[in-house]
């Protein structure tokens, strides 16, 4: 097989990710929210990222429209997590990473030296596998974490950013009572969900998730799920997940990445609605693994 | 040896071992058991010592007085006690106390200097350059505070002998002149002293906030800085306690660079930090081999006792302090 070198949306019909194919699942966007949170969409170009000059992900092209959910999948260390850091800039922060290709945040390469990544870090907020809610912090100190940073400030009080925050992210009547009580004291589920909700106090325009339920028990997953579901109307959402079900479940767009054997970096096979990818993958890789016959 | 059930049990397994085994426990007991006679003997000593002193001037009367002068005690005139000691007490609580201020800060950026934010590989070259510091003799740097330190100093030590006349506190605490061997300059070269400790420790500390937390802190935007009051600091507090009260350990109980900078001046307390006074361990290191007057080596293990006792009272305060902060983070 030789797709591992070629450009997997040149195969694709070009129209088939932007305009009207969209799936059944396409998210009924609530116009006011949509008027007030306009993300931006992010288009990924010739991106290739390497740690020590070691290409982990290579030649990956891709667009990420907004108000969508896109999946990750793919086998592990196929650079799903190196792929997702990439889109907010947080690959380079490891040590000896390096990128090249662009990465276009409406347009402007965040890559760009003149680019402030600290500001895409605001546009571009990130949840990670295990949640990290800062354990000396209360509930209500965890989700304004990131509001108090820099020179940002919430509309309105404090108290209602951090009670529309809460309700987004599905936690508000649980711990509506006791904000001032530790993070570090609720359930890993709801650990995850304070995550969420001090990731979306800073109004990101776009949320990348890893695995963001990987930790948790199949109820908190399914009430993460449903988050996302929702998330939609405000934000465009990229799961990372290694489970395919979740991504049938939640996406309305997936990507899949392979990789050949340890080694070689992992590229991009296929993106498509996840309708497709699902049902009518157009590779054979694609089908092999989405049917469970390897990975 | 004792037979517990437990052990018998466990006895055919190990049968080859057996003397290996029993040995290895013996040396360990009896190794802990020389450590704790140690320390009692120590203290026993000390009493033993202290005592013709303390029973013929009484108790209180050491800590009532900040007079020192040996030359007045007359063998049996028991009042007044010539050997008051609250000026070394002073002393050491002052000089202790100016180091911690200048050293915690300063352990506090070096370590999270070393941890996170000096490029990669120039962290563990700063950090062995720290722990060098440890290594100097105390003696180098009581010589070296004289000739290098003091002369630095002045600039500074005339200026705040002036600046702060007329205002109520700080006026007394920085009255001058500044007599160059002073609390001051004994307090900065202890700075440096502990640093090096106070620095390794922290640096421990900050080594162990989780990776995960420092990225959830970049990626809600925050610069270098904020992540490190978000994601390392907070978590690390109970530890910088431990961290400081191990340094002012170490503080309390120096002796040879504080004799050589402090001036040695016994005869009462001096208030202001710029002048000469002298702390409980340099009033012994100073006279114990001519201490001829009457009770007077007797009084010197007065202020010994008292110097032993202040440090494991700080020692427990601190060991206090760590357990409670630890299980308000937990
Ligand atoms: N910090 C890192 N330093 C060096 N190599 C890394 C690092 N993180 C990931 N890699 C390598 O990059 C490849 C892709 O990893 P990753 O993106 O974590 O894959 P996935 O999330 O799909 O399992 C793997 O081969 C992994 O070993
Ligand atoms: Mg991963």
């Amino acid at each position: 097989m030789t797709y591992g070198n070629r450009n997997p949306l040149d195969s694709l019909d070009p129209t088939a990710m932007k305009e009207p194919k969209m799936p059944p699942t396409a998210p009924p966007v609530d116009q006011q929210a949509a008027a007030r949170f306009a993300p931006a969409r992010l288009d990924v170009v010739d991106l290739t990222a390497s740690y020590r000059g070691l290409p982990a992900v290579a030649d990956v092209s891709l667009t990420i429209e907004p108000h969508r959910v896109t999946a990750l999948i793919g086998p592990s260390g196929c650079g799903k997590s190196t792929l997702l850091r990439c889109l907010n800039g947080m690959h380079l922060m490891a040590p000896h990473a390096t990128v090249t290709g662009q990465v276009l945040l409406g347009g402007t390469d965040i890559y760009d030296p003149r680019v402030n990544p600290i500001e895409i870090r605001r546009r571009v907020g990130m949840v990670f596998q295990r949640p990290t809610p800062f354990p000396t912090m209360s509930i209500r100190d965890n989700v304004l974490a990131g509001v108090h940073l820099g020179r940002r400030r919430g509309r309105g009080t404090h108290d209602d950013l951090v009670e529309q925050a809460l309700m987004r992210a599905g936690l508000w009547k649980e711990v509506r009572n006791r904000l001032k009580a530790p993070g570090g004291g609720l359930s890993g589920g709801q650990q995850q969900r304070l995550c969420i909700a001090r990731a979306l106090a800073v109004e990101p325009e776009i949320l990348l998730m890893d695995e963001p339920c990987s930790a948790l028990d199949p109820i908190s997953t399914l009430v993460i799920e449903d988050l996302i579901k929702e998330i939609r109307e405000t934000c465009t959402v990229v799961i990372v997940t290694h489970n395919m079900q979740q991504a049938a479940r939640v996406s309305d767009t997936t990507v899949f990445l392979n990789v050949e054997y340890a080694g070689v970096p992992g590229r991009l096979i296929e993106a498509g609605p996840t309708e497709q990818i699902f049902n009518a993958p157009q590779q054979r890789a694609t089908e092999d693994y989405t049917s469970g016959r390897f990975g | 040896m004792t037979g517990i059930p437990a052990d018998r049990a466990a006895a055919p397994l190990r049968r080859g071992r057996g003397r290996g085994d029993r040995l290895f426990h013996s040396g360990v007991t009896a190794a802990g058991t020389v450590v704790v006679l140690v320390l009692l003997a120590t203290v026993v000593f000390i009493v033993i010592k202290a005592w013709p002193a303390v029973s013929h001037y009484g108790p209180g009367s050491f800590l009532s007085s900040d007079r020192w002068a040996p030359s007045d005690a007359v063998a049996n005139q028991a009042d007044p006690n010539p050997y008051g000691i609250l000026q070394f007490l002073y002393g050491t609580l002052v000089t202790s106390a100016i180091a911690m201020v200048i050293a915690v800060p300063v352990s506090i950026a070096v370590a999270l200097t070393i941890t996170d934010v000096a490029p990669q590989r120039l962290r563990r070259p700063l950090s062995a350059l720290v722990d060098l510091l440890a290594a100097i003799p105390s003696v180098v740097y009581g010589i070296w505070g004289i000739f290098a330190l003091i002369p630095a100093l002045r600039p500074f030590g005339d200026w705040a002998a002036t600046a702060f006349d007329g205002i109520p506190v700080l006026g007394t605490v920085f009255s001058g002149p500044f007599s160059g061997v002073s609390y001051f300059s004994a307090g900065v070269v202890l700075a440096i002293m502990v640093l090096p400790i106070v620095t390794a420790v922290c640096r421990e500390v900050f080594a162990t906030a989780p990776c995960a937390e420092k990225e959830s802190a970049y990626a809600l935007g925050a610069t270098r800085t904020e992540m490190l009051r978000m994601a390392v600091l907070p978590r690390s507090r109970s530890g910088i306690v431990g961290a400081s009260v191990l340094g002012l350990g170490r503080a309390l109980g120096e002796t040879i660079a504080v004799t050589m900078l402090i001036g040695d001046n016994v005869l009462s307390i001096t208030r202001s930090v710029l002048g000469q006074g002298a702390t409980m361990p340099s009033v012994i290191a100073n006279e114990f081999t001519e201490a001829n007057q009457p009770f007077h080596l007797s009084s010197l293990f007065v202020v010994a006792g008292c110097l032993l006792a202040l440090a494991l009272v700080v020692n427990a305060l601190g060991r206090l302090i760590v357990r409670r902060t630890g299980e308000n983070i937990a």
